[in-house]
């Protein structure tokens, strides 16, 4: 990466991503942390167009800023008692602590090694990526496909059947429908 | 046609649980389910001895998967273990008649991944096969509808989620410093990588170990363990005790005999497993002694037989002459402590069922009221603490020699301290059972194919308790498999 253009985006994105993060843990609604994340997740699709990534950036932009930020969106939105109960942890001094010394460690590392660069720039990854998960990797590719099948069966298991704590008083008709439904 | 004939063992697997779901689908009489899963679990175990006396070993799929004495070794574990706790988990499933072709369909997934991973040869597989299993655990670990079992299940997720992150990361790092993710192209990279490079691929190892670790059960990631066995279905609790471990040991090794066994990096990695081991088992066995649970019980002392485990993996110095001796010895306590801590989880489902409670106290008596269960549970607590006649004896005899051969002799001193503190839990549940005065009477029975699922265990225990030849021979092949180096 070279070029006033590419540099001074990248260290703006930089910003913008890290700074995002931070405040998906400070902030104090739970709604808030959901957009900085979402915020964070777009920097970071940016971050892969900096690098010619087209296709993981796109990927990252449908699946998490869009499907994955509005599912977290809707997860809260439906539970049933969203007060921010639980949110008080007495490891915040620990945990600032250990991430500090995770943090420094890495970047002590990074910047003392001479990290191997990738040489020649890709024109577009999607040819690359679509040939590589049907060649090389086609088994892992399938074996994928497997891995979401079980996590379909596990998520209806543990969901199936159970009931969603409605309040006592809704006991009329529609409440009955929606229970025997489940 | 090569590639499908070497992935046929967990294809079998595979296939056969998609046919308990569809049959569970179409077939009012569900007693037929767990019998389809034997089926094609012994189906997949009549190939796997094919491959071997047909000579099929080798790659498969480009350089994913590997057919070699190593996978061969762990396909056997996992098929004999997926069907032991199918066994043991009959009467349990059969209590919820409409969720039972997804119990054995899971155990079947959990059994596929795990397969997957002993053979895998590439990051990208290690970490999908991986995913498998856990994805698969984290459903079953949450499989009943109480509270217990749900928070077993959500703590499991959780934690796992992060251990996974963990691991990722250690791979990305991986990939940036060798620019491959197979594993031999990993081995070649960081034989002839700069010195300059030695930090990050160090921290990519502990990243790596760090993530692992969660699966392993080891310090510091043991805190999950007595909170999800206690919670998890009991049959659960068995298939995770020793299938999510094995797995877990089988990749460490792979990994880092294989990709990560250079000289230049194996010493300081070897001193970081010796560590962990240490606090793992002294934390492991000095919280069990508090218990009163059996389950948590069970879980603390999984945790301290992962360290035991450890020792071996820290036995890799490169100045002891024998890369392998080590790994040998892993092995054979890996598949030790599989059929020895089936035997006393299903001893332990039998006796709660029939008896109504997990605590330590209610045990009392269950000499006289269940003859049968309480000798297998006795014996099988005996392996564990190491004692002779049982395969848990030459298990740590031989672990300890490769630790004393790798001149961690503190550690071999550490350990044997280990397992007299471990007798104290380990042989005070025997006391309790045949000198404590039972409260009630009554003849304490179990079922016909949980029986038949202890005696086979309680039969590996004693017969490589006795004759231990076969096993460590075929575990010092499988080990061998790393000796290039």
């Amino acid at each position: 990466m070279s070029g006033v253009g590419p540099v001074s985006a990248f260290y703006v994105l930089a910003v913008l991503s890290i700074g995002s993060a931070l405040m998906v843990m400070a902030a104090r609604s739970i709604i808030h942390a959901v957009l900085f994340l979402v915020l964070f997740f777009v920097s970071l699709a940016a971050m892969f167009v900096l690098l010619s990534a087209d296709f993981v950036a796109v990927a990252q932009l449908l699946v998490y800023a869009g499907a994955i930020g509005v599912l977290v969106v809707f997860a809260i939105l439906l539970t049933p008692s969203r007060e921010q109960r639980g949110m008080e942890t007495k490891f915040v001094g620990p945990g600032l602590l250990a991430g500090a010394v995770v943090a420094g460690t890495v970047i002590f590392i990074a910047f003392n090694t001479n990290w191997p660069t990738a040489s020649n720039d890709f024109p577009s990854t999607v040819d690359a990526i679509g040939q590589a998960l049907l060649n090389r990797w086609a088994l892992p590719f399938e074996i994928a496909s497997v891995l979401l099948i079980a996590a379909m069966i596990g998520a209806i298991v543990i969901v199936g059947g159970r009931g969603v704590d409605l309040d006592p008083g809704a006991a009329g008709p529609s409440a009955r429908l929606v229970r025997r439904e489940r | 046609m090569d590639d499908i004939t070497r992935f046929l063992p967990e294809l079998i697997v595979l296939v056969t649980a998609g046919l308990v779901v569809l049959v569970d689908l179409f077939v009012p009489d569900k007693r037929v389910l767990p019998w389809l899963t034997l089926l094609g679990l012994a189906v997949s175990a009549g190939w796997t001895v094919g491959l071997i006396v047909a000579g099929g070993q080798g790659r498969a799929f480009g350089d994913m998967l590997r057919v070699d004495a190593f996978s061969l070794f762990f396909l056997f574990l996992f098929q004999a273990v997926a069907a032991v706790v199918v066994l043991s988990a009959i009467d349990f499933v059969g209590q919820m008649p409409d969720r039972q072709g997804e119990f054995y369909a899971l155990v079947l997934t959990v059994a596929t991944g795990a397969m997957l991973l002993s053979g895998a040869n590439d990051l990208i597989m290690i970490f999908i096969s991986l995913e498998l299993t856990s994805i698969s655990q984290y459903a079953l670990a949450g499989f009943m509808r109480d509270s217990r079992s749900s928070e077993a299940g959500l703590k499991y997720l959780l934690l796992g989620a992060v251990s996974t992150a963990t691991l990722l990361y250690g791979m990305a790092l991986l990939f940036g410093l060798t620019g491959t993710t197979a594993l031999p192209g990993i081995a070649t990279a960081l034989h002839s990588a700069s010195d300059n490079l030695r930090p990050a691929y160090l921290l990519a190892a502990t990243l790596l170990a760090a993530g692992f670790g969660f699966k392993m059960a080891i310090f510091p990631f043991q805190m999950w363990v007595p909170d999800v066995y206690e919670g998890a279905p009991t049959p659960v609790s068995a298939y995770l005790s020793v299938a999510s471990k094995a797995a877990a040991f089988a990749i460490v090794l792979r990994i880092f005999f294989e990709a990560l066994g250079d000289s230049r990096i194996s010493s300081e990695w070897a001193n970081l497993f010796a560590v962990l081991a240490a606090i793992s088992m002294t934390l492991g066995n000095v919280v069990a002694i508090q218990q009163r649970n059996i389950k948590r019980l069970f879980g603390y002392s999984s945790v301290a037989q992962a360290g035991n485990f450890l020792v071996g993996i820290a036995a890799v110095s490169a100045s002891s002459g024998r890369f392998t001796i080590g790994a040998s010895g892993v092995l054979f306590f890996v598949a030790a402590y599989a059929f020895t801590n089936l035997g006393a989880f299903l001893a332990i489902i039998a006796i709660s069922d029939a008896i109504g409670s997990e605590n330590i106290a209610d045990y009392a008596g269950l000499g006289r009221r269940a003859p049968w269960l309480a000798a297998i549970l006795a014996f099988c607590l005996v392996s564990l603490t190491g004692l002779p006649p049982t395969a848990g004896f030459f298990a740590k005899v031989y672990i300890f020699n490769a630790a004393i051969q790798a001149k961690f002799v503190w550690l071999v001193v550490i350990a044997v301290l280990n397992t007299l503190v471990s007798a104290v839990y380990y042989l005070g549940v025997l006391r309790v059972m045949y000198l404590g005065e039972s409260k009630a009477e009554g003849r304490v029975r179990a079922g016909l194919p949980i029986s038949f699922g202890m005696a086979v265990s309680a039969l590996g225990v004693l017969v490589f308790g006795v004759a231990p030849g076969p096993l460590l021979t075929a575990a010092q092949k499988a080990a061998d498999v790393f000796a290039v180096h």
